[in-house]
């Protein structure tokens, strides 16, 4: 429009009901849109439990409190069957929150490495880093998961010919070997030598890995306190070195002294109770090994497969991240004496981080709602022992499908929260 | 907003597609819709050229020449243990026939009903030879693999549970070929399920020498066809489906001898093959409907021999599966 109208048209007192009124025709939409969404749903309802009633299938949640019958391989909290479907909702919850965070965990660091490593002037290491990232990235992930399961993990030997970890077997080993290629004045003292030391604790099979088991008997609650001292020691020493470094500018190793806290202080707290921590030994008795911790291979797969896919993904995040920092900023660093490492530390990395953390949380994301392929291996995520067997036993489908949604949604609200919120912290702040 | 309006419509009869008149439906579509396993020798496989066969899949083909005097109008779905109820229920199929055992839960509140039991079975475990064991009772510690969504998993556990033992763990997983494949590697000591599955899955391992039952009977497995709650004339129909192949059997009418047959005069015959009364309407279907049935498959006996009787790879004898005259528990009650 060329003409310029020097006021707007002076509104009629009073509302003119009109349709080309912009403001009351948003409304009306809005409330018809509303009215139709409102319908819809209470359609939905009452349709779903008309036919419910119809069909006689039980409705209502007081099916969590029945007893679930069934076993479940991995808990980490105590379950046996006769428990409720409640408590096997908790165990299926549990699991998946073990495997998420632990391959986000994992996942970061493997992604990390495999990033910088790509950035690499080593042209060994920058091809490796390229193969994997290309490899993992490009295969899904239900088939990384079988991979580790049926290629890798169910080759290990059975119970009884287990690996066992430890100096007994190496040593073991190493005699019969020297024995073999004829250097059997060496071979035999070792060889005795190593049966005289006691058997091995760690053993590797195609059930899992099995560890030996601490037992924390009186006294032990002083070695978490120090634990727990140390912590917070470190802690001050962190703010006091911080607050040193900007007044005077002396670095202080506050890493490593921290590592030291933590590694010394609980040692000296244990030898001062008299070491109050036993080893409950694996022992092979019938079909299996009975005491010890034990890792399930259908975890180890999933945690494997899960975090060595993200990982992929996350090192090209890293990647791009780092790349986005212009090389001035290096330049810079290392015209002001910085050296390598401090400049990777102090200068590149806080300015990566904020192109890096948005897509690494949906990465978390990701690596969260793919557990639930677990089911595919047996393992006993939240997905296979509630929306499979619980809804199978139950057949109440709908409270089920709707408690699985709500649960997944919320994990993964309260992650995207927190890395909102440390994203926050790395942003550049703008002076 | 016309669209809207029309996707809500959509949404709303796509809720409420689950008919009554399920015959008339299958009527209409020209083919019954039968739920069967994806693959278990002797119950309900398919061959290379996607032709299946077998016992549950023989009670689909009655049924569809009693609709249709057409065994071949059946499309079968195959179902894992954990899909087969959901299946069911949307009305994706008309009648599940796949092993499936007989409890109160799914006859109630799973909202489902059991035509018949077509295999009176019970679970049991199979495990290498080579661990020598002679009983389940030996199985302390044992790593146990299992198929979800299955009795057998609930049933595993009470059995360890009477007999005060403990199990090493229970591994479950979704498909029958999964749980198989993580037993041949050696994941668990022992696979459980039903005694007539393990012997089907025993034929498919790499050597079936090598595996063994143990003899104990843990569970009873009455294992039989299932239809959804709501639709009486239906339920009828595949019951008596099931019941004309008995009484077929006890009256020693044969796929061979039924059209010799339809001119006996023993007054049971001739209500059975339709030339006495109009029994077959009561189901929807014309008087001779056990005529085409017989014509078909042949007796439950002839099903039972062909598929998994003594003479087949299965080679399980007729046992609690034989008639009630000759020492068995099926019992078809009379047509009168």
């Amino acid at each position: 429009m060329s003409e310029v109208s020097p006021a707007a048209p002076p509104r009629p007192k009073g509302r003119r009901w009109s349709w080309t009124d912009p403001k009351l025709r948003s409304q009306v939409i809005q409330i018809t849109v509303a009215v139709i969404l409102v319908w819809l749903l209470w359609s939905f309802y009452s349709n779903a439990q008309s036919n419910l009633t119809r069909l006689g299938i039980a409705s209502g949640f007081g099916f969590l409190d029945n007893r679930a019958g069934f076993a479940i391989s991995q808990s980490l909290v105590p379950y046996n069957e006769s428990m409720s479907y409640g408590r096997a909702f908790l165990v299926g919850l549990l699991n998946t929150l073990l495997v998420a965070f632990l391959g986000v965990i994992l996942a970061t660091l493997i992604g990390f490495l495999m990033g910088v490593a790509r950035l690499s002037k080593n042209v060994v290491i920058k091809a490796l880093a390229s193969a994997y990232v290309e490899i993992t990235r490009n295969l899904p992930p239900l088939f990384q998961i079988m991979f580790w399961y049926l290629a890798v993990l169910a080759t290990l030997p059975g119970p009884r010919q287990s690996w066992g970890f430890g100096l007994q077997p190496l040593l073991g080993a190493i005699g019969s070997g020297l024995s073999s290629i004829g250097l059997g004045f060496l071979g035999g003292p070792l060889s005795a030598y190593a049966a005289s030391l006691a058997a091995p604790g760690v053993f590797v099979n195609n059930r899992g890995l099995v560890v030996p088991r601490p037992i924390f008997e009186d006294g032990s609650m002083a070695i978490l306190y120090a634990l727990i001292a140390a912590f917070i020691l470190s802690f001050l020493l962190a703010r006091w070195a911080k607050k040193r470094r900007e007044a005077t500018g002396h670095f202080f190793p506050v890493f490593w002294t921290s590592l030291g806290l933590i590694i010394v202080l609980p040692l000296l707290a244990s030898a001062a109770m008299g070491f109050p921590v036993g080893v409950e030994k694996p022992e092979l008795r019938g079909f299996n090994f009975v005491g010890g911790l034990r890792v399930i291979p259908e975890f180890v797969s999933l945690l494997l497969a899960l975090s060595i896919y993200t990982g992929g993904f996350i090192a090209e995040i890293v990647r791009s991240g780092i790349l986005a920092v212009s090389k001035g900023q290096t330049e810079a660093a290392h015209s002001l004496g910085l050296r390598n490492g401090p400049t990777l530390r102090l200068v590149i990395i806080p300015q990566a981080m904020r192109v890096i953390v948005p897509p690494l949380t949906s990465q978390y994301l990701n690596l969260t709602k793919n557990s639930s392929l677990g089911v595919a291996v047996g393992y006993p995520d939240l997905f296979a022992v509630f929306a499979g067997t619980t809804l199978n036993q139950t057949g109440q489908a709908i409270e089920i499908i709707a408690i699985i949604m709500a649960v997944y949604l919320t994990i993964s609200i309260v992650t995207s929260a927190i890395m909102g919120w440390y994203n926050k912290r790395v942003a550049l702040v703008e002076r | 907003m016309k669209r809207i309006l029309l996707a809500a419509a959509g949404l709303l009869s796509l809720a409420g597609a689950v008919q009554a008149a399920t015959l008339d439906d299958v009527k209409a579509r020209g083919a019954l819709n039968c739920g069967v396993t994806q693959g278990l020798p002797g119950f309900s496989s398919p061959n290379d050229k996607n032709e299946w066969s077998g016992l549950d899949v023989d009670f689909c083909r009655a049924i569809a020449a009693g609709i249709f005097n057409d065994p071949t109008k059946v499309k079968f779905t195959p179902l894992s243990a954990k899909d087969r109820f959901t299946a069911l229920t949307s009305g994706a199929i008309d009648v599940l026939s796949r092993n499936t055992t007989w409890t109160m839960s799914r006859d109630t509140t799973l909202g489902f009903n059991f035509a018949g039991v077509m295999y009176y079975d019970g679970q049991g475990f199979l495990i290498r030879k080579s661990v020598g064991l002679k009983s389940a009772k030996e199985l302390q510690e044992a790593s146990i693999c299992v198929q979800t969504g299955t009795s057998n998993e609930l049933n595993v556990g009470d059995y360890f549970r009477a007999n005060n033992m403990k199990y090493r763990e229970v591994i479950a997983f979704a498909t029958l070929d999964e749980t198989v494949k993580a037993y041949e590697s050696g994941r668990c000591d022992v696979f459980t399920s039903d005694k007539s599955q393990l012997a089907a899955v025993r034929l498919k391992l790499t050597n079936p020498a090598d595996h063994v039952l143990l003899p104990e009977t843990i569970s009873k497995e009455p294992l039989g066809p299932l239809v959804r709650h709501g639709d009486d004339q239906w339920f009828d129909l595949v019951k008596w489906t099931y019941f004309a192949l008995l009484n077929s059997e006890e009256l020693g009418i044969t796929q061979k001898n039924v059209d010799e047959m339809v001119k006996s005069e023993n007054p049971d015959i001739k209500r059975l093959l339709g030339t006495d009364g109009k029994y077959g309407e009561g189901i929807g279907l014309t008087p001779d409907w056990v005529v085409r049935i017989i014509k078909a498959t042949g007796n439950y006996g002839e099903i039972y021999d062909r598929n998994v009787g003594p003479a087949t790879p299965l080679g399980i004898e007729r046992g609690l599966n034989n008639l009630w005259t000759k020492g068995g528990i099926q019992y078809g009650p009379p047509v009168r």
